[in-house]
């Protein structure tokens, strides 16, 4: 079932992704729809992170608690997409630079 | 074992470089055919690691419907994306430093050999016989059905979020009226007129 490769290397194939995605967010400042997309590569690198120790500590509960997470994530980025929808929808631009409305 | 070695980095490579052009791309269109691609090889990482039902999941919700979403979305706006990659070199220099001290300090902790599976008691161990969907099954259905139910709510509110969100009553458009007209009468719709002969009516 855990044949090959050790509990190491899922965690590092983790952390990889997990650095891209942060990696994603910090370069791409201004288009949401990368930062959207960099925060499904985070969450997808915590999925990984629990089912490897899911699988390698024969418990279960990481593969549930790693479904979660995709619900939240698939919610997440439906409301984001949403709000992304209504806000170029009123202001026709989606740069994150503009998006200061509600600054004081 | 060989196989599963070779299928294990086969995989991560390509999930690795397929989040790398995620995030490199000039086209958001394309980002999001490289997001599904890294998708679909997690959910073979995660079919070597024997959970097959988060694989289908992970290829059937992530690429057949989120990543989707994403595609709709990016191809709906009209948006000047190049203008959207302006910053792009300014940040890079410092973006890809803080990557590096953060990709180093959690390779060092798992280089240190500190991670080990302490051999405890588990919490939901895996049933001898049972397959991965009816043993994901057994649990969610009995110990965790609260949790599986909020998850629900939490789908059913993001649901009624979108579509709240993204509604509108556009002023214009001709709709069937129902009421209107199951509330007509004869009076109010029926008028005799006496035709003169030879004129014709005005109504």
């Amino acid at each position: 079932m855990t044949a090959g490769v050790g509990l190491g290397g899922y965690l590092a194939v983790g952390a990889i992704l997990f650095v891209i995605g942060v990696l994603g967010i910090l370069i791409n400042r201004k288009n949401v729809i990368i930062i959207l997309m960099s925060i499904e590569l985070i969450l997808l690198s915590v999925n990984i992170n629990l089912v490897a120790f899911s699988a390698f500590a024969h418990d279960l509960v990481g593969q549930i608690f790693a479904m979660f997470v995709l619900t939240v994530a698939a919610a997440e980025a439906a409301i984001g997409l949403a709000i992304l929808v209504v806000y170029f929808r009123n202001r026709g631009t989606i740069t994150v630079d503009d998006i200061n409305q509600m600054k004081g | 074992m060989i196989v599963a070695a070779l299928a294990f980095y086969l995989f991560a490579g390509i999930v690795i470089a397929a989040a790398t052009m995620t995030i490199l791309s000039k086209n958001p269109v394309h980002s999001v055919l490289w997001l599904i691609l890294a998708f679909f090889n997690a959910a073979g990482l995660f079919v070597l690691l024997g959970a097959e039902f988060l694989a289908m999941i992970l290829a059937i919700v992530y690429v057949g419907a989120v990543a989707v979403l994403f595609l709709f979305v990016v191809m709906m706006l009209d948006v000047d994306f190049a203008r959207l990659r302006a910053g792009f070199a300014r940040y890079l220099p410092f973006g890809i430093s803080l990557a590096v001290v953060l990709l180093a300090e959690l390779l060092l902790v798992l280089g240190s050999g500190g991670v080990h599976v302490a051999p405890a008691v588990a919490a939901a161990p895996v049933m001898p016989g049972m397959t991965n969907i009816q043993a994901l099954g057994a649990l969610i259905y009995t110990r965790y059905v609260f949790i599986f139910q909020a998850a629900g709510m939490v789908l059913l509110t993001a649901m009624i979020g979108a579509i709240v969100l993204t509604h509108r009553q556009r002023p214009g458009i001709r709709k069937q009226k129902v009421a209107d007209q199951i509330a007509r009468t004869p009076a109010t719709s029926i008028a005799t007129v006496a035709a003169p002969v030879g004129e014709g009516v005005t109504l």
